[in-house]
């Protein structure tokens, strides 16, 4: 799998590299500013893309708007947006084209090397990979809400789980429970919700990006 | 300075409720002939006593009366005439004059080098002659076109039956007046001109008199210039001190936070270093440990960092950091943002964090559920307007924060206004002076 990697600090950039490396990706390019990284993906169209949102020169959010950009000329490009602060207005704005293969992610979580893989690799999938601060910010926020309160805590964090990208697999390894029991919640999750049923995980994890984004 | 969003009464009225109304207010405000001339002759006793010292003590609370009365007449010049009149005072020491008699001198010798104060004292002389020529004029057309009718309707025969002799403008009203039509009719044309006259020539007059106003009680170049100094001293300080405070409260947080946990970081990794051979089981423990804690003091940082310069702030301005601080409220919050760029960048952080703490009362206070905020700039402005539709009754006093807001702005020559009757809505307008830089564009 080929990766472009866009992070200006020398040291994280190294470790990066070496970590996707070690996972089996090849890096085809690694850049450190906004303008050679849109070029890298126009020129490499790499699998996945790993940006961090700010760069040289301006050091503004020149790496998401680099990654929206070639998303617009290449859609679905898979970009992982990697970030000190995680902001809903950026998610938004990642999401907003509804075409997956979106991941927006703490820089932290590159501690945890396996489930950031996992993120990379979903990602590259044209799945989705959301911070759990994200998410968490926006059903904080919808539970005001009618139908989200409606959700019993369970369901809730199966809720949760899900709009961070993950597998039903994954939702029942991360909860202790058997996949069964989390299709049953999901399932309660879309009816409650109102929304339509779909086997396909990702077309599934849209969904319930969408209908949290809504304002 | 927005001098119209004071409260005009005339603003409100229609065409004919001005007319009607100006003849009385011009009245009234000659009343106040009565209490100035009073004032004036007070003041020029207190002066003529000053050899022998008892002036001194006099003139100060003399000089503070008639400033009040000089007050009365700017409210009521700006409310009915519409002229607005600063106040022109130099400004008052900061710190309690010695009550001793040294601090009266200074005290006398202050307010008598204070040009405002002789501009009074020609006011008190000079206005109860040109309010009667103006500003009370209509009043006094008013009332002799009505005798002109009393007249005409009876009163004239009354009189020249008992042998009086009177004028009405030219036209003589001596025995056998009530039977000649040609002079009754002519008296009651008379009267009603003079009315008409009255009504009519109410608010340009009023108008006039207001500019009179403003000239003598106005501020003049040098006060405005003295007011200007402290008004920048005032906000300086307070600058200086919030600014200060805020490093004490970054440098605390630091302190107990990140720096404590790297601290800690650092003695469990030695204790690792340690174990690594006798113990790799408890080692990995505390390795496990150690990366939390480092999670932990990021997350830290990051609240730290977001409370001093939010990223979004950073990156796009205040257009889209508003609209990032909307996802994140509680509330349901519309924004919309016509700023053609940039401004500096202080000037835009106050502006964030007004806004922040605008929307933060808004949740605790107005019992609101739906907020808009309108961003826009006009003619070297940025206006800000956060509406809600809580149950209103905000004000500026009682712990809401909003004058720790108009402090804030201040600093910036920013002005805040407040809308909030009872029962809703509450708006709260921010203009910031200030010059936009053109957007960011993309490098491609």
């Amino acid at each position: 799998m080929r990766v472009v990697l866009a992070e200006d600090l020398a040291l994280l950039r190294e470790g990066l590299v070496s970590l996707l490396e070690s996972h089996g990706f090849e890096i085809a390019a690694a850049v450190d500013n906004g303008p050679s990284l849109l070029k890298a993906l126009l020129d490499h169209r790499p699998d996945v893309a790993v940006v961090d949102v700010r760069l040289p020169p301006s050091f503004t959010d020149e790496g998401l708007q680099a990654a929206l950009e070639a998303r617009r000329q290449v859609p679905g490009l898979p970009v992982l947006v990697l970030s000190q602060y995680v902001e809903q207005l950026y998610a938004r704005e990642l999401l907003a084209d509804g075409s997956g293969g979106i991941g927006y992610l703490l820089k932290d979580r590159v501690f945890d090397a396996e489930q950031f893989i996992d993120g990379v690799r979903r990602v590259a999938a044209g799945g989705t990979a959301m911070d759990p601060e994200v998410i968490s910010r926006l059903v904080a926020r919808g539970t005001r809400d009618q139908p989200l309160g409606r959700l019993t805590p369970r369901e809730l964090e199966v809720l949760e789980l899900m709009a961070q990208g993950r597998s039903n697999a994954a939702i029942a390894q991360q909860l202790v429970v058997t996949e069964r029991a989390v299709t049953k919640h999901t399932a309660n999750i879309f009816s409650k919700l109102d929304l339509a049923v779909s086997d396909d995980d990702n077309r599934r994890v849209l969904a319930v990006l969408a209908y949290l984004n809504r304002s | 300075m927005s001098s119209d969003t004071t409260s005009s009464e005339l603003a409100k009225e229609n065409w004919a409720a001005e007319r009607l109304r100006a003849p009385w207010r011009g009245f009234r405000l000659s009343l106040l002939a009565f209490p100035a001339i009073a004032l004036a002759t007070l003041l020029i006793t207190s002066y003529s006593l000053v050899t022998s010292v008892v002036g001194i003590l006099m003139v100060p609370p003399v000089v503070m009366l008639a400033r009040s009365l000089m007050n009365v007449y700017r409210d009521l010049i700006g409310k009915w005439t519409g002229v607005q009149i600063e106040r022109p005072y130099l400004p008052e020491p900061p710190e309690e004059e010695d009550p001793g008699f040294v601090g009266q001198w200074n005290r006398f010798v202050r307010l008598s080098s204070d040009p405002a104060t002789w501009r009074d004292m020609a006011w008190l002389v000079a206005d109860p002659i040109v309010v009667f020529f103006t500003a009370a004029l209509p009043f006094y057309l008013v009332a002799y076109g009505l005798w002109g009718l009393i007249l005409a309707g009876g009163m004239g025969d009354v009189i020249a039956n008992a042998g009086g002799q009177e004028w009405y403008g030219f036209i003589p009203i001596q025995q056998g007046y009530g039977n000649d039509g040609a002079k009754v009719t002519a008296t009651v044309l008379l009267g009603t001109v003079f009315m008409v006259a009255g009504f009519l020539s109410g608010p340009r007059l009023l108008k006039v008199y207001g500019r009179w106003g403003q000239s003598l009680l106005g501020p003049t170049e040098k006060s405005k210039l003295a007011l200007r100094v402290q008004h920048l001293t005032e906000t300086r300080s307070e600058a200086v001190d919030a600014s200060a405070a805020e490093l004490r409260r970054i440098e605390r947080d630091l302190h107990d936070g990140a720096q404590a946990r790297l601290v800690a970081m650092g003695m469990t990794l030695g204790a690792i270093e340690h174990l690594l051979d006798k113990d790799p089981a408890k080692a990995r423990l505390l390795l496990a440990e150690t990366r939390q804690s480092s999670a932990k003091a990021l997350h830290e940082l990051r609240d730290l960092v977001r409370g001093i310069h939010p990223p979004v702030l950073a990156d796009r301005g205040i257009g889209d950091a508003v609209k990032a601080l909307a996802l994140d409220h509680p509330l349901q919050v519309e924004v919309e943002s016509t700023l053609p760029g940039r401004p500096q960048p202080p000037v835009e952080s106050a502006a964030y964090f007004a806004v922040s703490e605008i929307l933060t009362n808004a949740a605790k206070h107005s019992g609101a559920s739906r907020v808009w905020i309108d961003l826009r700039y006009e003619s070297g402005f940025m206006r800000i307007t956060v509406t809600d539709d809580g149950h209103g009754g905000a004000t500026l006093e009682g712990g809401t924060g909003l004058r720790g807001i108009e402090r804030r702005i201040g600093t910036f020559d920013g002005v805040l206004a407040l809308n909030s009757p009872v029962g809703g809505p509450t708006i709260v307008t921010l203009e910031l002076p200030c010059e936009l830089s053109s957007p960011k564009t993309l490098p491609s």
